[in-house]
């Protein structure tokens, strides 16, 4: 008898990069509208039929919304990515909200006052805010859902965004019971909320999705199958339907909630689909309306075939390269200087990311909110010569540069062709300062446990994107004290002095020249070195109507018109 | 053969068992874990959800617990897909897998063979050349150019077919990605249904039915048994490679099926998902061998009295 070995075939496949098809190619380029156009003679009739069987009150308007992925979960508490978000935005509603531009605006909330010393908020709820099974929505559904989040059983990720709340990360450290949580119902429509410490940045916090509330009594009775279907109760705009993994989430229009009547669409269907140049294809097609990313290495073709239905903003994110600055030499903060100010940074932006990225000369990007225009480097305005000049100046006083030793550093990044090509620019750029650079790369997971953790680097890519648009939320990644982001290692106690201010100056205007006096430090000292901002990146559909560009790349379904 | 039949299946058990302990011991070795971010989480968040998991525990306790529980059919909670348990995701995915692998199997299987049989008797002509090179493109171009290239050509420029997406699996949206699956597999099959047929044309007794004088059609219906062998051992581990789904067809088209879910698993740490993924395709290429020898047996007496 013939016996085969066992054989187990569990190979690696090819990961699903596309070459891109012949792009000149006029033929499999097209209008999403043409097909339209072109099939139109050919489906009249059937149009026609389909009009006469259909009364208009069963037409139906849906968007075909495509994602980058699919959500890991529908438990607020329990996510922690931008699609997650996104789609939890439009089946819930916080005490706060974002309108069509991305600002922050009243959700549930109706209005709210803060005590003078900004550590007591009262909110009044709206009286028209229902779940969708037509209960109201409560401010003890808020405490529930708050201390949901922070109880170390639930295993939030994202728990440390309301350690702001008195007592947070006490009780998520399972330090305090639960009940010593700053957040107290004090009537059915208000709710108390006590601080741990004064944080002007407080309500836009609120806007992320950790500070969505879960109907308790679904928690209750179903566990973590609250997220089912079957189970879902939403107080937002639509409510969940179905859900099937890489494939679909749908979510019908939400009579119950309290802007009902505006909302102009009946039902949604989020699509995942990671592979950027195959959702481009289902873009051109007509099969989705909108996409929130681009395949990079189309950006020529993009620009050209798809004009203003391919819609970039600048976007709260900066990409940069964190200096070790607890390493010698680059604990001399001339070394950091000078590395910083021969950089190139047009050309990255424009050749090595093909004007995905915008140049950056300031840690914090501009338009985010509660602060002014940003503080650039001082040096930004010169010529590349001077700016070379000036540079190597620097390392000769450090007792480097040409001429002197040779700088010897090792730049670390996470895998990825863009980081890599990125890291190899640098070395080019800093070789005229006779450095010489050693690219160092690995995955992203433990490149990240490297860079804090053991902190065996010298430079390394990094990059942030903000949870709420705060100067704060990009400040904070210098605090001594922030064990976790502050990569650079950085202590400087007149920056943590400036930080320690803002947070207690209650005036904004007042509090934003604090914080830019912060960032001027920042930018001088050369921790981070900021290389460029991200921008979003949207492919929409002339179809769609209510979209609007905006920094936090905040986009609710609500707002959303689809056109016939 | 019942006898064989139970034997076999018997022999499966510690064969599955290695290759779960490997696996289950393998997966962990890899850095990080399936909650690290790119962002840090919080020593105490990062313990929390540990408690939640199980993971705390030592691995030997760990390793125990997945085997009893998977000894009850359950495949556990996915780590990193929190709303679903293993065993639910392939409940979902599997049979969408199962369908397109399924018919990009069988149309292989019949274009394969028609090829191969067609460039066997007209060897060295115009029918084989033609054959060939369409078995060494179909062969030579990976699937993640074929699957955008029909996108461009029949979702874009003729607009003959939705670009991608399950809907439910309507019939249009199966069309590319199970003409895209079965593509390399006509190609081998071809391949070797052509070369096993030359060979059996040549054997004696192929030759006396020659002689008899018999009609083309009852030659190949004589040759084809011996020729089958060769295809037969092949199309084991492809049908279960087939039927598991696959990660570029049902990433590019947006399939629903378990394809991505291993080398998906494997990236994101989701150690639950991986050890369920390395136990369906073990079962598959397991069953699929004993059905292969089954069919060996049911083809050729010798081996049946061997």
């Amino acid at each position: 008898m013939t016996l085969f070995p066992v054989e187990i075939r569990l190979k690696l496949r090819h990961s699903p990069a596309i070459t891109p098809f012949d792009r000149k190619r006029d033929s499999a380029v097209r209008d999403p509208n043409m097909s339209q156009h072109r099939h139109l003679a050919f489906r009249l009739p059937a149009l026609v039929l389909a009009a006469l069987l259909s009364s208009a009150a069963f037409a139906e308007t849906v968007f075909h919304r495509g994602a980058d992925g699919d959500p890991a979960s529908l438990d607020p508490h329990a996510t922690s990515t931008v699609t997650e978000s996104d789609i939890l935005l439009d089946l819930l509603e916080g005490l706060v909200t974002y309108d069509a531009k991305g600002n922050v605006v009243p959700g549930v909330a109706e209005r709210w006052t803060v005590s003078p010393d900004g550590l007591t908020y009262v909110f009044t709820l709206r009286d028209n805010a229902r779940w969708s099974n037509g209960e109201p929505v409560k401010a003890s559904d808020f405490v529930y859902s708050f201390r949901r989040l922070l109880n170390p059983a639930t295993g939030a990720k994202y728990a440390a965004m309301l350690y702001t709340l008195k007592n947070g990360e006490k009780v998520n450290k399972g330090q305090a019971p639960v009940d010593q949580l700053g957040a107290r119902a004090t009537g059915e429509r208000t709710l108390e909320l006590n601080l741990e410490y004064a944080a002007p940045y407080f309500i836009a916090q609120l806007a992320h999705q950790t500070g969505l509330p879960v109907y308790p009594p679904a928690v209750e009775k179903h566990g973590k199958d609250f997220t089912r279907p079957e189970n879902w109760v939403s107080n937002g705009a639509f409510v969940l339907q179905s859900f099937q993994p890489n494939d679909k989430l749908v979510a019908v229009r939400n009579e119950a909630f309290r802007d009902a009547p505006n909302t102009k669409i009946d039902r949604l269907i989020y699509y995942p689909l990671e592979d950027r140049s195959a959702a481009l294809r289902r873009f051109q097609a007509g099969e989705i309306h909108y996409y929130n990313d681009v395949p990079a290495d189309q950006m020529k073709f993009i620009r050209e075939t798809l004009k203003d239905s391919f819609r970039s903003a600048p976007y709260l994110g900066t990409y940069y390269f964190t200096v070790n600055t607890t390493r010698a030499p680059l604990t001399d903060a001339r070394i950091r200087q000078a590395l910083s100010m021969v950089l190139d940074r047009e050309f990255l932006a424009e050749q090595i990311w093909g004007g995905t990225m915008i140049p950056a000369y300031s840690f914090i990007p501009p338009g985010i909110g509660n602060y002014g225009a940003p503080a650039e480097m001082a040096d930004k305005d010169l010529s590349p010569i001077e700016r070379e000049d000036k540079a190597k100046a620097l390392l000769k006083a450090a007792g480097y540069g040409p001429g002197g030793k040779p700088l010897s550093i090792e730049v670390r990044y996470n895998t990825s062709e863009n980081h890599k090509n990125t890291s190899v620019a640098l070395a080019d750029m800093w070789k005229p300062l006779n450095v010489q650079v050693r690219l160092v790369n690995s995955d992203i997971k433990s490149h990240y446990a490297i860079l804090r953790e053991s902190r065996d680097y010298d430079i390394a890519r990094a990059g942030w994107i903000a949870d709420y648009s705060d100067p704060q939320n990009f400040l904070f990644l210098g605090q001594s004290d922030n064990k976790g982001l502050n990569y650079a290692g950085y202590s400087n106690p007149e920056f943590d002095e400036l930080m320690r201010k803002a947070a207690t100056t209650q005036d904004l205007k007042a509090r934003a020249d604090v914080l830019k006096e912060a960032e001027t430090i920042l930018v001088r000292d050369v921790p981070y070195i900021p290389l460029m901002f991200y921008i979003s990146k949207n492919l929409v559909s002339p179809k769609l109507g209510g979209f609007e560009d905006n920094v936090l790349n905040r986009h609710l379904s609500r707002f959303i018109a689809i056109r016939p | 053969m019942l006898a064989f039949l139970l034997r076999r299946t018997a022999a499966m058990v510690p064969t599955l068992l290695v290759i779960i302990t490997l696996a289950f011991f393998l997966i962990r070795l890899a850095p990080g874990g399936p909650f690290d971010l790119d962002r840090p989480l919080d020593s105490a968040t990062m313990a929390n959800l540990k408690r939640v998991y199980g993971l705390d525990r030592s691995l030997p306790e760990q390793y125990l617990s997945y085997l009893r529980a998977l000894v009850g059919g359950d495949f556990g909670p996915s780590l990193v897909i929190r709303d679903f348990s293993v065993g639910e995701i392939f409940a979902r995915g599997l049979p969408v897998s199962i369908r397109i692998g399924g018919l990009a199997l069988l149309l292989a299987l019949i274009a394969g063979l028609g090829l191969g049989i067609a460039a066997a008797l007209r060897r060295n002509r115009a029918v084989d050349y033609l054959v060939m090179t369409v078995a060494t493109l179909g062969l030579s171009v990976p699937t993640f150019v074929t699957a955008p290239l029909f996108q461009l050509f029949f979702g874009l420029s003729l607009a003959w077919l939705p670009v991608g997406g399950w809907n439910d699996g309507a019939w249009r949206n199966t069309v590319l990605p199970v003409l895209t699956l079965a593509l390399p597999q006509v190609a081998v099959i071809a391949r070797l249904t052509r070369a096993a047929m030359i060979e059996t044309l040549r054997a004696h007794h192929i030759r006396t039915l020659r002689a008899q004088g018999l009609g083309t059609a009852t030659i190949v219906r004589h040759a084809l048994r011996g020729a089958l062998l060769p295809v037969l051992s092949y199309l084991g581990p492809a049908a279960a490679h087939l039927l598991t789904g696959s990660l570029v067809v049902e990433t590019i088209f947006g399939l629903p099926g378990i394809g991505r879910y291993f080398i998906e698993g494997a990236l994101s740490r989701d150690y639950t998902l991986v050890m369920g993924t390395v136990v369906v395709i073990a079962l598959f290429v397991l069953i699929f061998n004993i059905l292969v020898d089954l069919a060996y047996a049911l083809l050729d007496p010798r081996v049946r009295h061997g």
